[in-house]
């Protein structure tokens, strides 16, 4: 008979990295997520002086600008516990490109690499991690597509988490939507650089999330979010689409942080 | 195709980009072409293991025969001159057209008969040779109906493949002598070949383009469907090949593992229906081939792509078009946008080698980074690095790090308020204390902010910070009870 394998402590702590558009545009986001982890029996810490991983600059071709703003977090998290990060490609930047802007010092890149190693996507958390039980959520049904954003699928694998996550929910049913892992046109900064083409994308994606009747999306990232809800802000249509950590703390019935635990 | 063509320069990439995108006509018959190939491709790839098995073998074909370029291609010429063929080296389009002309003139040849190649795109040779008097005549149908309406390629595998058949039959009505209206597609391919069977008997010179040149053996390796390449290479007196020096590979083994992964990812093909392997022009005794063959070698650029180590994945290419296939941007825009020979993601990161990154300078930023050209590529370019250090060599008039020389066209999309604004967010994001005073304010001033944000709002309701960052939400939570046995801090 071969041992029984032994079960991988579950964290009592948690890092938690909001990233820089959920902290100034989408904070519900960030809170129903730090709900979700108290939830789970987690305590969440928020390091005060975090601001952002650096994308934005680094996928713009100011790798340099960005380097210096990844450099500012790196102190943010000495105790060795997992960084929970609700937005995949922020996840993907830290977990993938980190190791990279910092390859030329021996030392920053000790600390890069050791941060991204303890980096996790906040759904693959909540479904791979912690394997939270949602078996007793609200069971009433609805239907939702799942938007994936392209690099936290190809760099953290979010569109097994995200399916995972919905699977696991009771009365959830999984609309699958035409070109379903084709890109919502975001792209940073893409979208202002070539708006017309990016408008194309999104709205092409929302037609595609429209048709299939569902009454909202999910998505891991905030960035995907705020260039579809603000295209559908303009077009007057009223579905839009959530945070899955919103959409997780609603279906747990869990109360928001700010009324306390 | 709409009555505007777009400008074939890619400095007017976001104009011609606009116009198609507002084409409700042409953004179907895109995506129907794209879905087609996309669905054939993974059709043949049914499972992702073997093909990231399959991948890495051809990345590591690709890789190491650019790591041996300079010993691979000195091979290649010793062995193709000990088996007849000419090889010559052009630095430039100048250079191949001159190339061209002079054994053209040499045999007295008013008329060569072209397979597919793409380098002959890039060099122009088809307008060159007009200027003296040579017709140069494409024999591959879909570059036959773009050479007829006088228009370019707009897809490497699929050259006209934004053409609709109805363009075709009006096309052939207004240019084949003889040639009636007709729609019927079979019937359509039959006149074109009829046209095309005169032109292979009376001409003097057959061009073609290479896929793979076998430095072992001397092969020069030709892949397929229409039968018009090996005619191209086998009726006329003279074959010319013309192609890229990074086409070489090492060893004739190399040849199938990167055939199967091109005809898979170009057309979702197991095999072509031709495959021709070229060895040396006609030989003592055969009674068929051409009696003289050449081979240019052609850099125009590519030695710089080969220079930086860091640019340097962009040669591994086996022009297969599968990036261009699954690319949303290339699907909404089309490969005539691009305004360069090569379109799409491939286009992207090789123009500015080809050209220069100034004229190039949108290229590399019309993509959301999504990474479906790096996912499908069969030889493993990282084609989403490569454009970001694109972007950052347009940004930057220094060779930037790990960079050995400036590209042509450095600095090439460097703007001051750009630079600036970067600059302004490095200050921000990477001091703590001023973030959070920005954010502070911004979150009090934001229905200040312009209710107009360029190139957001033309389709979307403008950006405006939430009414209190997370930040201060949690700061003002209250505080949750601290478990007894211990005593680190909990959240906020
Ligand atoms: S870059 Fe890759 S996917 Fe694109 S054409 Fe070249 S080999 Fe094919």
């Amino acid at each position: 008979m071969s041992p029984p394998v032994p079960a991988l402590p579950t964290p009592r702590d948690v890092y938690f990295f909001a990233t820089c558009v959920v902290d100034m545009f989408e904070p519900e986001a960030g809170l129903d997520a730090i709900a979700v982890l108290e939830h789970a029996g987690l305590r969440v810490t928020f390091p005060e002086a975090q601001t952002c991983c650096g994308q934005p600059a680094y996928t713009t071709g100011f790798p340099e600008e960005a380097l210096r703003v990844a450099r500012a977090q790196l102190d943010l998290f000495p105790e060795p516990w997992p960084i929970v990060v609700p937005s995949g490609s922020c996840a993907g930047m830290i977990h993938h490109h980190w190791p990279r802007l910092f390859a030329h010092d021996a030392e920053l890149s000790k600390r890069a690499r050791d941060i991204a190693s303890r980096v996790v996507e906040f759904t693959d958390f909540v479904v791979g991690t912690l394997g939270l039980d949602l078996a007793d959520a609200d069971d009433a049904p609805v239907k939702v597509a799942l938007h994936t954003s392209c690099s936290a699928r190809r760099e953290m694998d979010t569109l097994r988490s995200g399916r995972a996550v919905l699977a696991a929910l009771p009365g959830v049913e999984l609309a699958h939507h035409d070109h379903e892992s084709e890109c919502c046109g975001f792209g940073g900064t893409f979208s202002v650089k070539h708006p017309e083409i990016s408008a194309a994308m999104a709205g092409d994606k929302l037609d595609a999330i429209a048709a299939t009747g569902c009454s909202t999306f999910v998505s891991a990232d905030c960035g995907c979010l705020l260039n579809l809800n603000s295209t559908l802000a303009k077009r007057g249509t009223p579905l839009r689409g959530r945070h899955v950590a919103s959409f997780l703390r609603e279906r747990l019935r869990i109360a928001s942080v700010e009324h306390g635990p | 195709m709409s009555a505007v063509r777009p400008v074939a320069d890619p400095l007017a990439f976001k104009d011609n980009a606009r116009i198609v995108v507002a084409d409700p006509v042409l953004r179907r018959s895109f995506r129907g072409a794209m879905d087609f190939l996309t669905d054939k491709r993974a059709a043949q790839f049914p499972d992702v293991a073997g093909f990231n098995r399959l991948r890495a073998l051809g990345e590591s074909i690709r890789q190491y025969a650019l790591a041996n370029l300079p010993q691979l291609l000195g091979q290649l010429e010793e062995r193709l001159a000990e088996r007849g063929v000419h090889v010559h080296w052009a630095e430039n389009a100048e250079d191949a057209n001159r190339l061209f002309l002079e054994i053209a003139q040499r045999h007295d040849a008013k008329l060569m008969v072209k397979g597919k190649s793409m380098v002959s795109e890039e060099i122009e040779l088809n307008h060159r040779m007009a200027e003296h008097g040579i017709d140069c005549v494409e024999t591959d149908m879909g570059e036959y109906i773009l050479q007829l309406d006088h228009d370019r390629p707009s897809h490497i595998i699929m050259p006209a493949i934004h053409k609709t058949k109805e363009d075709v039959a009006r096309i052939f009505a207004e240019h084949i002598p003889g040639a009636g209206y007709t729609e019927d597609v079979n019937e359509l391919i039959a006149i074109g070949r009829r046209a095309l069977r005169d032109k292979f008997a009376t001409a003097k010179i057959g061009v073609s383009g290479v896929n793979f040149l076998v430095a072992e053996t001397g092969s020069i390796v030709l892949v397929e469907n229409e039968g018009n390449g090996r005619l191209s290479t086998t009726v006329p007196d003279v074959h010319i090949a013309i192609t890229g020096i990074e086409k070489v590979i090492a060893k004739l083994e190399h040849v199938a593992p990167l055939f199967t992964l091109l005809t898979r990812s170009a057309t979702g093909q197991a095999v072509t229906t031709y495959l021709n392997v070229i060895s040396g022009p006609r030989r003592e005794g055969e009674k068929d081939g051409p009696r003289e063959q050449h081979l240019i070698l052609l850099d125009n650029g590519r030695t710089q792509a080969y220079r930086e180590e860091r640019f340097r994945a962009t040669l591994q290419c086996i022009r297969c078009g599968a990036c261009m296939n699954h690319c949303p941007v290339y699907a909404r825009v089309g490969g005539l946008s691009y305004g360069t020979t090569y379109p799409g993601p491939i286009g992207a990161i090789i123009s500015p080698h080809l050209m220069n990154l100034e004229s190039t300078r949108d290229l590399p930023t019309a993509s959301s980074l999504c990474g479906a050209c790096g996912e499908v590529c069969p030889v493993g370019i990282p084609i989403p690095d490569l454009l970001m250090r694109l972007r950052e060599a347009a940004r930057h008039d220094e060779p930037v790090a790990q960079q050995r020389k400036a590209l042509k066209g450095q600095g090439g999309a460097r703007r001051m308020l750009e630079v600036a604004a970067w600059k302004g967010w490095r200050l921000v994001y990477a001091n703590s204390r001023i973030y959070r005073l920005v954010t502070w304010l911004a979150t009090r001033c934001r229905r200040l902010l312009p209710g107009r944000q360029a190139g957001w709002t033309g389709t979307r309701v403008a950006l405006r910070p939430a009414p209190r960052s997370l930040r201060e939400r949690l700061a003002q939570r209250r505080p949750t009870p601290i478990p007894m046995d211990d005593t680190s801090k909990p959240a906020a």
